[in-house]
Formats: structure tokens, sequence, C-alpha cells
């Protein structure tokens, strides 16, 4: 509780730094540990040194060697943009209609995406792998990307109706006195000020849709439509006698790279969309 | 609020002669455009939402009274509630409620200490603050599998930092060693989406009265627990929810570290088993139902605590 009735003293901004450097390690040893795996050879890699001995990219020559990986790399990557494409869409529209206009029905859908966030993803698995078995969606994208975007929706529409409702809707109305068509307005006004709001609810969607393990897992069964993180718990190394803790750990940094990315360049979009969705006074 | 929208509505929906001096009588006409506006929008979402869980929801309780396993689909007749029997005097299903819930308080209890340090930490940092917040981003985007592998070889005997240091106990390979590990991983991951809710929180809690405070005496801890816990209550009982019914569905790092082996297996855990590797499907959708009425056990108990303050409830946005 510095800050309060305390001059910042060198001795407390030591104290800071000893703080944050110790919240820095805990966030990044485990992630330093695998992006060092990954980059032992493999004479080194189970000598249970943190630091690699003998640094080599013999790893990721392998897993980009194999259709295993570089197939499901592909299906993560076009799974989760189109399951975010749409949930943004949709959750969009849902949430200009629950932050601007007036329906009978709104409490109720607030209230079916807030049972749907609660809702344990396993009790629909089991009914989802029958139900997409006999319509021929098993295994396929569809059948990933519908349940993706079911669970996305929530937390798009909670993020999204926070943002809307902070929007100055009164400059629409302004634009429009001095003369500016509706599409104008909306165009010039109002999309640039809800841009963000929508970028980050995009963030958060792609990072829910690229970590979902359980629904990936049971939903498919061949390399069409494996996301990575399964992929991952498939991966045997290419002898028996070879270790696959080297590949897994080098697929694991290649898919753990556009976290860091949006981490590093959106830190403060995530913090408040993360925030302003899931708290409200 | 309402207000401003159906003024809005009234000037851009389908009466654009009905401008402001005749408000009054374009009114009814307004709030239909509105409602047939609003529904228009919400459809979309809504059909998906309710498409993608009620049906299933519906379909899993058919499912659930049937004996209905994949390998022999021949034998799939009704048999009422024969396997929910089975599964609630079956010791690997109290087990693995045991597992869970174990695992449930523990894990958020912990968060719940660590998060509010880390969000005082976030919040009240003289140097460095965007370095942390940034860092303490990374354990909540990171891929859970990811980050469940690298404990997993952290831990394994020979590859891992950790094990060599501890002295080379296969520790995953036993019941309480590894739910410990386990415990870790979803602690580890899991405490920065806390801080984040907590710090949100924070920012709610007026300085000045934490500065009146520590002018009438009171010292860092009790002006924490007197002022600044009582004020962001609201806020920690939705991280709490949040993250209890998260907890509760506890699987990719189970499924990586130990894949349910020694008794370790979580609800979902043996979910996933008895369907997907057993392809019983009766008993798998009874344990999906079971899991449902659990978790809305814990929802309704919290939003009880919640009153007015749950997240649901549209009071307009945050003042």
């Amino acid at each position: 509780m510095a800050g309060i009735g305390g001059a910042e003293t060198p001795a407390k901004k030591w104290g800071w730094g000893v703080l944050n450097t110790v919240v820095v390690i805990y966030a990044l040893i485990p992630v330093l540990w695998i992006v060092s795996l990954s980059f032992k050879s493999s004479k080194t890699l189970s000598d249970g040194n943190f630091i690699p001995r003998e640094w080599s990219l013999e790893n990721y020559q392998n897993i980009f060697s194999t259709s295993e990986f570089t197939r499901a790399l592909i299906n993560s990557i076009g799974i989760a943009v189109i399951a975010t494409a749409i949930a943004v869409v949709f959750g969009t529209m849902a949430a200009y209609a629950i932050a601007r206009l007036e329906f009978p029905g709104k409490n109720l859908l607030v209230g079916v995406s807030l049972l749907i966030a609660m809702f344990p993803q396993v009790s629909l698995v089991s009914p989802l792998f029958e139900i997409e078995r006999s319509l021929g969606l098993f295994d396929t994208w569809p059948g990933l990307i519908l349940p993706y975007i079911t669970f996305a929706l929530p937390l798009a529409i909670y993020t999204l109706s926070a943002f809307f409702r902070e929007i100055p809707w009164e400059l629409e109305k302004a634009a429009k006195m001095d003369g500016a068509t509706p599409g104008q307005a909306f165009r010039r006004v109002i999309a640039p000020l809800a841009a963000p709001g929508v970028f980050t609810t995009a963030i958060l969607v792609f990072i829910f849709c690229w970590n979902d393990f359980l629904f990936a897992i049971s939903l498919t069964s061949t390399e069409q439509s494996r996301t990575v993180p399964v992929a991952l718990s498939f991966f045997t190394g290419s002898s028996q006698f070879e270790d696959p803790a080297g590949s897994i750990a080098a697929a694991a940094v290649v898919i753990t790279i556009p976290i860091i990315l949006f981490v590093l360049f959106f830190q403060r979009r995530i913090v408040a969309g993360l925030t302003s969705g899931a708290v409200k006074g | 609020m309402s207000q401003t929208a159906t003024e809005d509505t009234a000037t851009t929906g389908a009466t654009p002669a009905s401008v402001a001096p005749k408000k009054k009588v374009a009114l009814s006409e307004g709030k239909k455009a509105e409602r047939r506006l609003g529904w228009l929008l919400c459809a979309p979402a809504a059909i998906t939402m309710i498409a993608v869980t009620g049906w299933p929801i519906l379909y899993s309780l058919l499912l659930s009274m049937q004996r209905f396993d994949l390998k022999f689909p021949d034998r799939t007749e009704w048999i009422w509630f024969d396997n929910y029997v089975t599964v609630l005097s079956s010791p690997y299903w109290w087990n693995a409620v045991w597992v869970t819930v174990l695992l449930t308080v523990v894990t958020v209890a912990v968060e719940l200490v660590l998060g509010m340090s880390l969000a005082l930490i976030m919040h009240r940092a003289l140097v460095g603050r965007g370095i942390v917040r940034t860092t303490t981003l990374i354990p909540y985007g990171i891929v859970t599998v990811v980050a469940a592998f690298s404990w997993r070889f952290a831990w394994t005997p020979g590859t891992g930092y950790l094990a060599e240091a501890l002295g080379g106990d296969p520790v995953l390979t036993e019941k309480i060693p590894a739910l410990m590990v386990v415990g870790l991983a979803e602690i580890w991951k899991t405490t920065p989406f806390m801080a984040l809710l907590l710090m949100a929180g924070l920012a709610l809690v007026p300085d000045d009265l934490l500065k009146a405070a520590a002018m009438d005496g009171a010292n860092g801890w009790q002006r924490f627990i007197r002022i600044t816990v009582p004020i962001m209550k609201p806020a920690i009982l939705v991280a709490l929810l949040f993250r209890t019914l998260d907890a509760f569905r506890i699987f990719d790092n189970l499924f990586v570290l130990t894949a349910g082996s020694q008794g370790t297996s979580s609800v979902s855990m043996l979910t996933y088993n008895n369907l997907i590797k057993g392809l019983n499907l009766g008993i798998g959708s009874t344990m999906s139902v079971l899991i449902f009425i659990m978790v809305a056990i814990i929802a309704f108990v919290f939003i009880k605590l919640f009153g007015t303050a749950a997240p649901g409830s549209d009071d307009g946005g945050k003042r």
C-alpha cells in the first residue's frame, strides 16, 4: 500500500523493483523452460538443465517437415479466425442492441449468455459428439467452429456492450445535424469510436478459440480438423526410441508466439476488455 | 439511457418524417421499429447459442436414460435411471467428485490470495507497472496445454529442471504429489486473470478515503480490511464465481499431466474417458447431466450471495 502517506523514497523504489522481479520471474519461468527445451539438441534434451547446453534448431525442422504439425497449424488458424470473425459480428450486433435499444427479451438474452458463460463445457461434449456424428459434422471445421462461436458469444456480448455503453452516441446526432448522412455518420464518427472495442473483443475471442482443448480433442479424430493443442498431445516422436519432448516443445513455442505478440502490443486493451466485460460496478 | 435511445431510433428508423417536435406521436411507431431492430440484431447470437446448447442438453438427458454403448449399438434400450444408479454408486465417480472439489477449493483459495497480492502490486506499483501487467498477461493468454506440457517436462525425471532439483522422484505417478503439481499448474495459469478482475475492483476504491483513514491512524492492514475489501466485494465475488466454475471444469491440465491415472481424474476427465475412450454414450451423458446439475448449484449459491450485484443484472453499466 505504498503511495498512501509516504514519499517515493529510493528504498521504496527498490522494494517495488524486487516485487516486480518476483512477479516477472513467476510469470515467465514455465515459458522460458519450454522455449529452452525446444532449442535443445536431441543429445542434450534430457539433461535436466534449465538452459540448453547445445543450441539447435532440429526440433523446429522436425515439426515443420511433418504434416501432423503443419496441417494442425492450418486447422488451428483457420478455425480460430473463422470462429472469431463470426462471433465478433454476431456479438457486435447483439451488444449494440443491448446497449442502445429497448426491447422485450433483452434481459433474457443477457441471462442466457451469462448461463452459457458458466456452462460446464464437458456437459455438451457427449450430446454434441452424437449429434455431430449423425449430421456429418464430426471431425470437420464447422463441427468445432459452432461450439467455439457459442462459448465465445457471451464473452463478446459482455465486452462489447460494456464498450458500447461508453461511446458518446450524441456525436452521431451532431454529425447528422451538420449534414452527414446516416451512412457517413456511422462511417466517420461511430465506427472509429467502436473499432477499439471490437478489436479488443476479437483478440479475447481469438485467445479463447486458440486455447480450447476439450472440444478439439472430443470432436475430432483425424488430421483433417485436429488443432495444434490436440496434435501436441498425440506427438509420439518419429521413432519409438525418440523422446517427443523436443517436438512438443517446439510446436508449443510456435503456437505461443501469436499470444505473446498480442500481449506485447495490446496489453492495455486486453486488460480493459477483460475487466470491463466481467466486472460491473 | 432509454430516452436517448428512443429518440435516435425515431429519427433513424422507418419514419424519417417524424423529427424531434413530433416525438410523442411517433413514439409508438418508433418503439415498434426499435423492438424489431433489437430482435433482428440479437437473433443470430441467440439462435446460435440456443441451438448449440439448448437442444444438446435435452438430448443428453434422453441419452442418459438409455443403455447406449457405441461398441454394442444393438443393445441400445431405455433403462430410465439405471445409468444414474450405476454412476452414483461408482467409487470412481465419487473419487472424481472429491478430486474436483478439492482442486477447485484449494486452487481458488490460493488464487484469491495470490491474485489479490498481484492486483495490489499492479495497482500500486511505483515503477515498472507496464512490465508487470504485460508479463502477467502471458500466463492468461498462453495455451493451457502448452503450459501443462511445460510443467510435465519440468517434473519428468531426467528431463526436468524441477525433478532434478528435487531428487528425481517421479512425482506425477503418485496421487497426492501429482494433484499438487496439477494444482500448481492451474494456479500459475489463472492467477493473473483473478488479479485483473480484482484490479478492476481496486480501481473503484477512492484514494481520498484511504488517505483519510491513514490520517486517522489506520495502518495498512486495517485500511485494506475495513475499506478496500468491503468496497470491492462485488468484484471479489464475481472473480470467485468465474474462477470457481472454471476450476470445476478442469480438464486440460489433468489430461496432459496425469491423464487421470492413479485416481487423479476430475469429473470432466472421467466423462471424457467414458465417452471418447469408452464410447459409452449413456454413461457419458449421465455424467454430463450430473456435472451440469452441480455447476447449476454452485452458480445458484453464488448468485444468492451476490444479490443484485450479479453480472447478469442489467443496470445500465458502471457508474
